[in-house]
């Protein structure tokens, strides 16, 4: 069939027929091909992180990727980010009446080559059918279980003084591509999503010094949002040098047309991780050698001044707060 | 970025504060007429680094704020309309009118469509005949000549659907308004550099002649900016009431010759309300008999009754330059920017919503 | 009131063109810069290029903010 219909969502023939046919073909792992209403796991006696995100990204596909590939990579990154290696994911698909076989099968298929390049298995699913209108194409949900690595304090609360923070790469890619694409603003250049799998850079990270104190995704809201969160939970200030900040070419000029502030535009495979200043160097470089933190960089730290809030150092050596972000992003000509 | 990099160097931004640090201690008041010159100056933390001496208030340009409420109300209740498509600009979506904004009227199914630029409503207009466009013409002269160019190009590729929703208002008028209101003690003027692109400088000799205030053509980089005051700042000590230009690269005397050229065809100046502060005597664009047919009023045969939508709060204050938003009572408790009750909080340049999210 | 970035112009047709922002790509109305040629660079708002760059007046200015930085080092 090339369309999904509500039949492949009540339970019979069909439903098993696109089960087999679509998720268990592409999924397919030991515990996920025993069929069980529950996945049945063995986790040695150890902390565990648990976490789950629902993604309804609009358009369903942009450069870089599609809404399969952010709901593996959008749980990955939180399980990573808490200090935990990412071991287990179930997902729930909610399909509209009528949506492309050939659609479904193109998302599926780039989360089982996600999940297989971050280490994770699908274990456990579901799938729900509504009548036409009632979604935008699919929504995916995806829960996600990982140990905590030995030795690892990583919270929002643990920010301090003197700590160093480091982006992974450039910021707004993935916020600035959606933007584009969905509201057909006739730009053409080589904008694209930066979604991405972290676990493997955090693993690292950790191994060169397992003390990091925070480390958080910046997905929507950007970075702005991400540092006041860290600011509020931290009690702390953060001030940010803006001749620091990586910036693509693309994410540059597309922002000034648009007149948006690339601190706000979101993320989906950057990092911000507070380091001792001690160890920051040796965090940095540990980064630059994997292929997701090439362009690592140092953007700020945590100060003793003024309000606990995020401030940013100017080019023109003026200070400006960078609040958290409110509302939806809106272009303006003025 | 060629011809933006360069003008955003923290070496030749850092030199130029140290020229102002040095120069004249009388205390001097400033007025940046242009909402984009109010976002740059917090944009790069330009207060922190000015003498303590130098005071710069925002004023009026920032053409969302100065809309009247009836206008949103106006376009809020075309989009009602099945048959309607409006386009607008990301500027007026959050602009509350008396019971809605288009964003809330787009997310209650709406067909309010975000346009980066103007021409693409022609590609609405022909990929939707059964429709009727009306696209919201808001902005001063900057803008204004596109709305025209939209217009002619319609024009000329035979499309009957589209109309255009205008609210287009000229500077210089609004400047007279400032400088004879008398509670205002201004001493120089920061002129908005891409609204001189296309009017030239000439339009402010007024200020010089009539008035005795000097102004200096400003563009946006951080290193313009601070040019642009310290050129000003030096005319101001000197007792030199000329109008300079420091945006050479983009300014020309005459301004866009092409451009005023193409608004002459388009349109009529008229008296025009600005929120806030009242008529102010032909500072407002209208399409003239030859391009009424674009006309979205006349078309929908609405008839246009205005009334500002300024209650409680002391927009019009600030838009004068006369109080900072600080000083508004609601200002960051009843009027924050998810919940803007002055049209100063609305824009993302009015100076309420520049101050909320970088005042420190 | 005034967002405006400049760009340089890829390529012509008629009234309209292209320009590049940044590495961005986009059409862009010509009617207001008649006189403009490929390789030139224009200021775009919103879609529109309302000014030619006077790339002698942008050396200008910054030749004079470089003689200035120099005076400054030989202080």
């Amino acid at each position: 069939m090339s369309t999904i219909t509500l039949s492949h969502g009540s339970g019979g023939i069909q439903t098993n027929q696109l089960i087999n046919d679509v998720f268990f073909k592409y999924f397919s792992n030991d515990i996920l091909n025993q069929m069980n209403d529950a996945a049945h796991l063995a986790i040695d006696f150890k902390k565990l992180a648990f976490t789950t995100d629902s993604f309804v990204v609009n358009p369903l596909f942009f450069k870089g990727g599609n809404i399969g590939k952010l709901a593996v990579c959008g749980t990955v990154n939180d399980l990573a980010v808490s200090g935990a290696k990412p071991l287990y994911l179930t997902c729930a698909f909610i399909i509209e009446e009528g949506f492309a076989m050939d659609d479904l099968k193109i998302i599926v298929k780039t989360m089982a080559e996600e999940a297989e390049n971050s280490g994770v298995k699908i274990v456990a699913g579901d799938t729900k059918v509504v009548e036409k209108g009632n979604v935008d194409g699919v929504y995916i949900n995806t829960s996600g279980i990982g140990v905590i690595y030995e030795k690892v304090n990583i919270n929002c609360a643990n920010a301090k003084l003197g700590d160093v923070i480091i982006v992974n790469g450039t910021i707004g890619d993935h916020g600035m591509t959606i933007l584009c694409e969905r509201n057909n603003f006739g730009f053409e250049g080589d904008l694209s999503s930066d979604c991405a799998s972290l676990n493997t850079l955090v693993g690292c990270m950790l191994e060169v010094y397992n003390g990091i104190r925070v480390i958080r995704d910046a997905t929507r809201g950007g970075v702005a949002a991400v540092l006041n969160e860290i600011s509020d939970s931290s009690n702390v200030s953060i001030v940010l040098e803006e001749n620091l900040l990586p910036i693509k070419e693309e994410v540059k000029g597309a922002a000034e047309m648009l007149g948006f502030d690339p601190l706000y535009i979101a993320n989906e495979g950057k990092l911000c991780a507070f380091v001792p200043e001690a160890q920051a160097e040796q965090v940095l470089l540990a980064m630059r050698t994997h292929p997701l933190g090439r362009n690592a960089a140092i953007i700020g730290r945590v100060t003793n001044e003024m309000g606990k809030k995020v401030y940013l150092n100017t080019i023109v050596g003026g200070k400006r707060l960078v609040d958290r972000p409110s509302g939806i992003l809106l272009p303006r000509i003025c | 970025m060629k011809f933006v990099d360069e003008f955003r160097s923290s070496d030749y931004s850092k030199l130029l504060v140290e020229t102002l640090q040095n120069s004249s201690r009388d205390k001097i008041n400033i007025m940046e007429v242009c909402g984009t010159h109010t976002m740059a100056i917090f944009r790069y933390g330009i207060r922190d680094v000015l003498p303590g001496n130098v005071t710069l208030i925002s004023g009026p340009g920032c053409p969302v704020c100065v809309t009247p409420q009836s206008y949103i109300d106006n376009a809020l209740d075309l989009s009602s309309r099945e048959d309607v498509i409006i386009a607008t600009f990301g500027d007026m979506m959050k602009v509350p009118g008396r019971k809605s904004s288009l964003l809330k009227k787009k997310a209650e199914g709406s067909d309010i469509r975000l346009v980066y630029s103007p021409m693409d409503c022609l590609t609405i207009a022909v990929d939707n005949p059964s429709k009727q466009i009306v696209f919201l013409a808001v902005g001063f002269e900057t803008t204004a000549p596109m709305t025209a160019v939209t217009a002619i190009e319609a024009r000329k590729n035979g499309l009957s659907n589209l109309f255009f929703f205008t609210a287009h208002k000229i500077v210089p008028p609004v400047m007279e308004a400032l400088v004879t209101d008398k509670e205002l003690n201004l001493d120089g003027f920061l002129l908005p550099g891409n609204v001189s692109a296309i009017i030239g400088t000439e339009p402010y000799e007024f200020l010089s002649k009539d008035f005795n205030i000097p102004g200096v053509v400003t563009g946006f980089e951080p290193v313009d900016i601070l040019q642009g005051l310290s050129t000003l700042i030096s005319l101001i000590s000197k007792k030199d009431y000329s109008i300079a230009n420091d945006y050479k690269r983009i300014v020309r005397t005459d301004g866009n010759s092409q451009a005023k050229e193409y608004m002459d065809k388009a349109f009529n100046i008229v008296d025009s309300n600005w929120r806030g502060i009242g008529k102010v005597p032909k500072s407002g664009l209208e399409f003239n008999r030859d391009f009424e047919e674009f006309d979205a009023l006349k078309h929908f045969k609405i008839s246009y009754e205005e009334y500002d939508g300024s209650s409680g709060c002391r927009c019009g204050e600030i838009l004068k330059g006369k109080i900072n938003p600080t000083q508004c009572p609601l200002f960051k408790q009843a009027c924050t920017t998810e919940n803007p009750i002055g049209s100063c909080m609305v824009s993302s340049e009015g100076t309420c919503a520049a101050y909320f999210r970088y005042y420190k | 009131m005034c967002l405006a970035v400049p760009g340089r112009v890829l390529s012509i047709e008629g009234k309209m063109g292209i320009i590049e922002v940044g590495s961005i790509k986009r059409k862009v109305f010509l009617h207001l810069v008649p006189e403009v040629s490929v390789d030139d660079y224009v200021l775009m708002h919103a879609g529109c290029a309302i000014q030619m760059i006077d790339e002698v007046e942008a050396k200008i200015t910054l030749d004079i903010l470089k003689e200035l930085a120099e005076s400054e080092v030989c202080r």
